[in-house]
């Protein structure tokens, strides 16, 4: 049955390649079909491996496919690692990879690179399936450069718009900049304990270091650089919001539901090496808890639909390093879970807000869409009270978890979390009430069909009941060390639990009730200035022009003239006059060949007779 | 076998070898070139009859044999050449025929 496991990538693998060679000239309900089945196809298997596996002992599963790159000490085969982390991971990818595409299909319809979507669509499922399932970080990071290029195509599809292009362009490099730190931390970790299979390094790193020591601190710390990068957190994450150039369902699956949480899946499959490393560890929830700060301040403030869900995922993948810092192993896995319900249904919610509506991006050109798109609205209220981690959805579940374990690590860290969920009650509810209660402001011109209706049902069912999933990690992740984070003080549960109530109160009275109303603040300076800050993501991107780009570009420009290369054109140069001046000789006169013929044989004979 | 020293042989084979040099840098026309090119040949030529009636060998006359058949040679050849040249360019000029064509 296991063994059916190998089929889990190739399939949508050869979905892509099929796509590639044939899909232009296929028609198009035929390259929809491959697809979409494809993915379908592999999300069946990984129903069927899955059950069996959770069934069964739940001891991990090792397939090991044929030999990669062997070259010494260095062995690294095609091989595939199967346990609750990857099995979730495996969920998350296909089922709701598999609903996103039947999404798509719809979606797209009108796309004149449609098989070309559809061909991208698989080839980054494939490259994430690889990516979860690796058992060797070798083969990780295959499957991490392989989600990388196909975010790079996907968020440049509409290519015809420089802007698209600019997007994809900086998405690819921010991202590369973190991958370059997790290929460093691959050549230590390889250098130090001579092997990259995960669960033999992990072994050999919990034998032969001493937490705190500092070799592990550093190899964390790169793995950390890696993650940040692809997770889209501090600071490096400035690509994700204008990753939104891409197409809606690439927004869902890729930049909310999974590429964006490989970081988080990265640091929870090498948790023992971030245990032995305990400054690492604080620098991750660290980093989560200013994250999630500072990507719900500006969510706040956005008028894009889809920029204020970018701001969100990066502040919820906040929440999960937060979790992951605090030794929450399984609540980061399982926030994970969740987000990819609830994200990818309000992402989709909004592609058929903007399906439907004239591909309006402006929540405030929008309103009163209740009546006229129940579903999308309904869809949107369950996946914002997910999202806000309202008593008894998915996200209630998780999100508790994460803050009453960070709690029990540093209340500081709780108390960030609780204004982030404050926040987020906020800014998700702002988005509901505004794009879909007050007066209509326009008619919709399209209504969404089955193949997109479908998806926004199932998800919505799994953000409401997503919760009651209690995927076994115990097998993988170590316990919490510290008392049992369910019996805490009743108040800090009281808090918790509180906070996003609170926020979506103000949310009401802001932009339902209209007790109060932000357009107060407008006219004062300051307000203007902080929403300004806010608007731009914290003036990173300005920061990283004024302090990277400025300078790279003026010692570009310094070095117009290529000093280095001068020495390989004088060469090249001093050949050019030596052949002028040959050719000079070559008059084509006999007289003139015949006396310098004489005088050289006078210069032989004299070198001859005076030597 | 004596009477004429070795050094008046060779001044003499020197001299012409000289003369038939300049003649063939001065002169412009062909013909005139071939037959400096003569002198020059035959200058060697005598070089060797003389060194070889110095060392009373005989292979200083092999030589000079071996000399007359390369300007035969040399001779029709250049002739040849001379009179396709002509054919084709109306003059004998050398310094005019210093374009090379194909």
């Amino acid at each position: 049955m296991f063994n059916l496991l190998v089929w889990v990538p190739i399939i949508p693998l050869l979905g892509f390649l099929l796509l590639v060679f044939y899909g232009g000239r296929l028609a198009k309900g035929r390259g929809a079909l491959i697809g979409v089945g494809s993915v379908g196809i592999s999300a069946l298997l990984v129903a069927l491996i899955g059950f069996e596996f959770l069934q069964g002992s739940m001891a991990p599963y090792r397939l090991t496919l044929a030999s990669w790159i062997v070259s010494g000490e260095l062995s690294i085969p095609f091989g595939f690692y199967l346990d609750a982390l990857s099995v979730t991971m495996l969920f998350v990818v296909t089922g709701v990879g598999f609903l996103i595409h039947l999404y798509a299909a719809e979606f797209m319809e009108e796309d004149a690179g449609y098989a070309r979507f559809f061909a991208y669509m698989n080839l980054f499922v494939a490259a994430m399936l690889v990516l979860v399932l690796a058992d060797n970080l070798m083969l990780l990071y295959l499957g991490w450069e392989g989600v990388g290029l196909g975010s790079y195509l996907l968020i440049g599809f509409w290519y015809q718009n420089p802007d698209n292009g600019y997007a994809a362009r900086k998405a690819f490099v921010m991202t590369r900049v973190g991958d370059t730190a997790l290929a460093l931390g691959m050549f230590l970790l390889f250098t130090e304990l001579h092997t990259l299979d995960i669960q033999s390094l992990l072994g050999r790193a919990q034998s032969q270091w001493s937490p705190g020591s500092l070799l592990p601190i550093v190899a964390a710390a790169l793995l950390l650089g890696g993650a940040v990068g692809k997770s889209a957190q501090l600071p490096l994450q400035t690509w994700l919001p204008d990753a939104m150039a891409g197409p809606t369902p690439v927004s869902a699956l890729i930049h909310a539901a999974t590429m964006v949480t490989a970081g988080v899946y990265l640091i929870a499959r090498t948790h023992a090496l971030f245990e032995l490393a305990p400054p690492v560890q604080y620098t991750v929830a660290g980093i989560g808890s200013i994250t999630l700060l500072m990507a719900g301040c500006s969510a706040l403030v956005q008028t894009d639909i889809k920029r204020i869900l970018a701001y969100s995922t990066i502040s919820q993948i906040g929440y999960m390093f937060l979790a992951l810092g605090v030794g929450a192993w399984s609540a980061a896995i399982f926030h994970l879970l969740t987000h990819a319900f609830f994200k990818a249904l309000l992402f989709l919610a909004a592609g058929a807000v903007i399906f439907s509506f004239h591909h309006e991006h402006d929540i405030f050109r929008m309103g009163g869409l209740r009546k006229a798109m129940p579903l999308a609205f309904w869809s949107f209220m369950i996946g914002s009270a997910a999202l806000t981690a309202l008593p008894f959805t998915s996200g209630y579940y998780s999100k508790h978890e994460i803050l009453l374990a960070a709690y029990a690590a540093s209340p500081l860290l709780w108390v960030a979390g609780c204004l982030g969920a404050l926040i987020t009650g906020i800014y998700s509810f702002r988005l509901v009430f505004v794009v879909f209660f007050g007066k209509p402001a326009q008619e919709i011109d399209k209504t969404i069909g089955g193949r997109m209706r479908i998806p926004l049902l199932l998800l919505s069912v799994l953000a409401l009941c997503g919760g009651l999933l209690k995927i076994p990690l115990e097998s993988v992740f170590p316990a919490l060390s510290e008392q049992n984070p369910g019996h805490s003080d009743a108040l800090v549960s009281i808090i918790t639990l509180a906070a996003p109530i609170l926020g979506v109160t103000i949310a009401v009275l802001f932009y339902l009730a209209g007790t109060y109303s932000a357009a107060n603040f407008v006219n004062l300076q300051w307000a203007r200035r902080i929403n300004r800050l806010l608007l731009t993501g914290w003036g990173l991107d300005a920061t990283y022009h004024f302090v990277l780009i400025r300078p790279f570009k003026i010692l570009a420009a310094l070095n117009k003239d290529d000093e280095v290369d001068k020495l390989y054109l004088g060469i090249a140069g001093l050949s050019l006059q030596l052949h002028r001046a040959a050719s000079a000789t070559q008059t084509g006169r006999i007289r003139w060949y015949a006396s310098s013929m004489a005088w050289g044989a006078v210069v032989v004979l004299a070198i001859g007779l005076l030597s | 076998m004596s009477g004429v020293p070795a050094e008046m042989g060779l001044m003499l084979s020197a001299l012409l070898f000289v003369l038939g040099l300049i003649g063939v840098l001065a002169r412009r026309n062909l013909i005139m070139i071939l037959m400096s090119l003569e002198v020059m040949l035959n200058a060697t030529g005598l070089a060797f009859i003389v060194a070889g009636s110095k060392w009373g060998q005989a292979d200083g006359q092999v030589l000079f044999l071996l000399v007359l058949t390369l300007a035969a040679a040399e001779v029709g050849i250049g002739l040849g050449l001379a009179l396709q040249i002509f054919h084709r360019f109306k003059t004998l000029d050398a310094d005019s025929i210093n374009q090379m064509q194909g």
